[in-house]
């Protein structure tokens, strides 16, 4: 995966979370959250249902405020200030058109809400609306557009106000996957262009890593690790990390010696005496197949081949007594003629690239 | 795939049932519109000779034409009153958490519990203590008690559809609750508004049995004027305003369904 390139301009923080602890009842859903959203940054919250990325971002609106800790929004502190008083844009999972209003009275709403004059705004709707590429539809009601649509609508109505945050609650999860992958990236190229500070909520762990600058993956209301797409992908700080973002194989091993080549996983096997057992975590496109005749590290069979167009997916199950299931992920076509089901094939691991966590 | 004999006979038995249920639900609306039409004197079935002049004499009828307006006033007056704070009592149950709320929702839910007779003669012995037994107030009051559960029921049915995105939708764009409240949460809520006032309004102007014991020679609606002739004359011009009652309520129903569509206003369409 390429570098990207930081876009902050700046170091300044658009929206700080310190020490933010949310309780419902006696359910903890957040735990003492601490994150720093810079001004222009795509900042993704990514994790399992109930990880409280939902409730982190409801508390940046504002429809409740939390239990302990800060949040700041510009330097300001407002865990006080109502989400009227907030100046943000938010964008709801099922969009939340005003049904009883047209596309134009949808947009223009929070324009009215501030007074704007009726040419300045009428000026401010066309803008937004040529922006989402949906001028022509101005007199239309929301429940006569399609998905895609309305949810250009939702995004005109939250980016039209000139938020200072734009707070984005799973968009994507009601559209089928052709058309969400286009809205993703029209989505990230109007958020480039306007330099819009972004909270993004998702749970598809493909989503965050293809549109975010930086992501943090949550579980059970902390942030397990915080870090750029590659990082996180190729870094894990713990297994949960990865296993929820993107493929992994394990592979259960000795730790041999440390030689100081990969940080994190210096950093998670710290104190483990040599020769104690490891879990060697490994994305399937680092696992490469061999003949069987060659030296590897595991021997197996081919249990099934899945054709993905750009790649096709290998399932080998190994021969030792463990009869672990790994993941090959082989680029072209050509493993499909090569390895067909039921072959006797060798695993060989590239072994830069892996993260070790030790066996507790 | 072809049916046997046995198939076809219990399909033709099912709807020969539904017809029957059907009949027998218009059977009494359909004889009393038949009688309406009796050139007779008397309320025989079926007529001998047909006529128009128990309509006129029911609507020239003075003690009709005073129940009639009476009726408007209470009716007017107490479905919008039950409106007002039976839209209010749905917030506060919908949005706020306290206790005894479950009972609160149990007492305003259920008007079956307390008979009509019994609010009205409650009314009666509470007015007569403050004089109040020949004024609309205390007719009004008691409608109010009596239709108040079923514009809380059809308040409340609707503000638990609204998707409350909306509101935070509103919020986040700047707008403060009073403004999300006239421009997004009254008007998404308006189907449900409009179909408990007019339920309320046809219970109203329907009541009979409260009324009987608060209304005064003045404020008699029209039911009880109904009553109050039925029990001197037996001639068809009751079965005449039946017919008018039958059309009046039938318009409005169609009134509204052409400004809301039925399916909102008797809340069968989930709001979308």
């Amino acid at each position: 995966m390429a570098q990207r390139a930081p876009i902050a301009k700046s170091d300044d923080v658009a929206v700080r979370f310190k020490a933010v602890t949310k309780r419902f009842n006696k359910i903890v859903a957040l735990h003492e959250v601490s994150l720093a959203v810079k001004r222009g940054e795509f900042m993704t919250l990514l994790g399992p249902s109930g990880c409280g990325k939902t409730t982190l971002l409801n508390l940046a609106a504002g429809f409740f405020s939390p239990d302990g800790g800060e949040i700041l929004i510009d330097g300001e502190r407002v865990n006080d200030v109502p989400t009227y008083k907030r100046e943000i844009g938010m964008m709801f999972q099922n969009y939340a058109l005003f049904p009883h209003m047209t596309v134009a009275g949808n947009v223009a709403y929070g324009l009215r809400v501030r007074h704007v004059p009726k040419n300045e705004s009428d000026r401010r709707v066309g803008e937004a609306l040529a922006l989402v590429k949906l001028t022509g539809l101005e007199d239309r009601k929301p429940r006569q557009l399609s998905g895609g649509q309305q949810q250009r609508v939702a995004l005109a109505r939250a980016l039209v106000i000139n938020p200072t945050v734009l707070l984005l609650d799973e968009p994507f999860s009601a559209l089928d996957k052709n058309l969400r992958t286009s809205m993703q990236v029209e989505l990230r190229e109007i958020q480039r262009k306007l330099g819009v500070t972004t909270i993004f909520v998702t749970h598809d762990q493909s989503e965050a890593l293809s549109l975010s600058d930086r992501l943090a993956v949550m579980l059970e209301g902390r942030v397990r690790q915080l870090g750029t797409p590659e990082e996180i992908y190729r870094r894990p700080c713990d297994r949960f990390v990865a296993s929820f973002v993107g493929d992994a194989n394990v592979l259960r091993g000795r730790l041999d010696r440390i030689d100081g080549a990969h940080v994190v996983a210096i950093g998670a096997l710290l104190g483990v005496a040599t020769s104690a057992p490891v879990d060697l975590y490994v994305r399937p496109e680092h696992l490469k197949v061999t003949e069987a005749s060659e030296p590897c590290a595991r021997r197996g069979t081919i249990v099934a081949q899945v054709y993905q167009g750009g790649h096709v997916d290998l399932f080998v199950e190994c021969m030792d007594s463990s009869r672990e299931r790994l993941l090959v992920r082989s680029a072209g076509h050509e493993a499909m003629t090569r390895w067909p089901v039921g072959a006797q094939v060798g695993i060989s691991i590239g072994t830069d690239e892996g993260v070790a966590f030790a066996v507790v | 795939m072809p049916r046997s004999a046995y198939q076809r006979l219990l399909g033709f038995c099912g709807k020969l049932a539904v017809l029957l249920i059907l009949g027998f639900l218009v059977l009494p609306a359909a004889v009393v519109t038949i009688a309406a039409f009796n050139d007779k004197a008397i309320l025989s079935f079926p007529p001998q000779a047909w006529s128009l002049r128990w309509f006129a004499r029911a609507i020239a009828y003075q003690d009709f034409r005073d129940g009639f307006r009476n009726g408007l006033i209470v009716t007017v007056w107490s479905s919008t009153i039950a409106l007002v704070v039976g839209a209010m009592f749905a917030f506060v149950l919908d949005r706020y958490r306290f206790r005894l709320k479950t009972a609160i929702e149990g007492i305003l839910l259920s008007p079956l519990v307390i008979p009509h007779f019994t609010v009205g003669l409650g009314f009666l012995i509470l007015a007569a203590q403050i004089g109040w037994t020949r004024t609309y107030a205390v007719v009004i009051v008691c409608h109010v008690v009596l239709v108040l559960p079923f514009v809380l029921r059809s308040v409340y049915v609707s503000l638990r559809n609204l998707d409350q995105s909306y509101e935070l939708a509103a919020a986040s764009l700047g707008a403060p609750p009073l403004r999300v409240l006239l421009t997004i949460t009254l008007p998404l809520l308006l189907p449900g508004l409009v179909s408990g006032w007019l339920f309320a309004a046809i219970l109203s102007f329907n009541e009979f049995t409260a009324s009987l014991f608060v209304t005064a020679q003045r404020t008699q609606t029209l039911p009880v004027a109904m009553y109050n002739y039925v029990r001197e004359f037996a001639d068809p011009s009751m079965a005449a305003l039946s017919v008018m009652y039958i059309v009046g309520t039938a318009g409005l129903i169609a009134f509204a369904n052409a400004f809301l569509g039925l399916g909102k206003v008797l809340n069968i369409e989930q709001s979308r």
